[in-house]
């Protein structure tokens, strides 16, 4: 057993992600990644066609570094500790995988049948990548927020308004994930 | 020079949520069938350790590493867009298996197919503040 190479389990993961939150706050800013979305396209000139981007995008910079990392990091355990076994899914869920046209569910990271070059202009490869990010990046900046500053940080603060907001995450997941799967795939 | 703490940062929780399986497509769709402990897991023990981290700060007034008082910025107590933007992202998290953390994470794990996902996701944050006016804001 490897703590470098096997999975994690939450317990390890969850407490980090707080260590990680409270340094930040430490650090003078507050924890939150979507709003990363909204300072490129400003920096993009986003700002010509909406006042929504006229924001002065110099102190969010400081998130570009974090997300930058957040590439860096994923590389990194991507290349040195990247795990040799499947994910650990339940058998149900790789059953209902399997029923629905997935093939070695868990093997990867992601179905890499569906998330390809080959298949992005698809009708799935649309769904999925284009339609998908799409409602990713609408959803977060109208409910002002993702999981980071509504689900983390925002219950953290015990606020109303992000406890109404992982509620409507819950209730699009569940929509895709129960009635939209199954039908499009 | 002084960003690059923050970088750091994001490298530790790039590194988190990969080791995790945070950024796996099947770990989400496993949690939106409630088929797995993990993902509570991981985000109720952040949000308890959190808010127990937060009422610290609070109740002995800390402050940050140049000496300002720590403040979280408190969300706009609205109704309708945390509802329905929440929806709205729950739709994407679902379909993509990734929020926006983990979109820059899964690039950096090699999925680079994923670049169309966060190109994407820009695009519909623009297309938001075209088309904000017209929506529910309270």
């Amino acid at each position: 057993m490897n703590i470098l190479t096997a999975p994690w389990p939450w317990y390890v993961a969850g407490p980090m992600i707080t260590v990680v939150m409270v340094t930040i706050f430490f650090f003078g800013k507050s924890f939150g990644i979507s709003s990363t979305l909204k300072t490129i396209c400003t920096i993009g000139g986003a700002g010509r066609v909406s006042d929504f981007f006229k924001i002065d995008w110099k102190s969010a910079v400081w998130n570009l570094f974090f997300v930058v990392g957040c590439i860096i990091g994923g590389y990194i355990a991507a290349v040195y500790m990247s795990p040799e076994q499947a994910i650990d899914l339940n058998p149900k869920t790789i059953a209902s995988l399997q029923a629905i046209g997935i093939s070695n569910p868990g093997e990867s990271y992601l179905p890499t049948a569906i998330f390809s070059w080959d298949n992005l202009l698809t009708r799935q490869g649309l769904i999925f990548m284009v339609l998908g990010g799409l409602l990713v990046g609408f959803g977060t900046r109208y409910a002002d927020g993702c999981t980071s500053g509504h689900a983390i940080t925002g219950l953290s603060n015990l606020q109303w308004p992000s406890l109404v907001a992982v509620i409507g995450f819950f209730i699009g997941g569940l929509i895709v994930t129960h009635l939209i799967l199954p039908v499009i795939l | 020079m002084n960003k690059l703490k923050f970088l750091i940062l994001g490298v530790l929780f790039g590194i988190i949520l990969t080791k995790a399986e945070v950024i796996s497509w099947y770990r989400i769709y496993e949690m939106f069938r409630f088929e797995s402990f993990h993902m509570y897991g991981v985000i109720g023990s952040a949000v308890v350790l959190g808010i127990i981290a937060i009422q610290l700060i609070k109740r002995f007034k800390l402050k940050d590493f140049e000496g300002n008082p720590i403040v979280i910025p408190q969300k706009q107590r609205k109704f309708w867009p945390p509802l329905l933007g929440g929806t709205i992202f729950g739709l994407g998290w679902a379909l993509t298996g990734a929020c926006p953390g983990p979109i820059y994470i899964i690039i950096g794990n090699g999925f680079m197919v994923f670049i169309m996902v966060f190109l994407s996701a820009l695009f519909g944050t623009f297309l938001y503040g075209l088309v904000m006016n017209k929506l529910p804001q309270k």
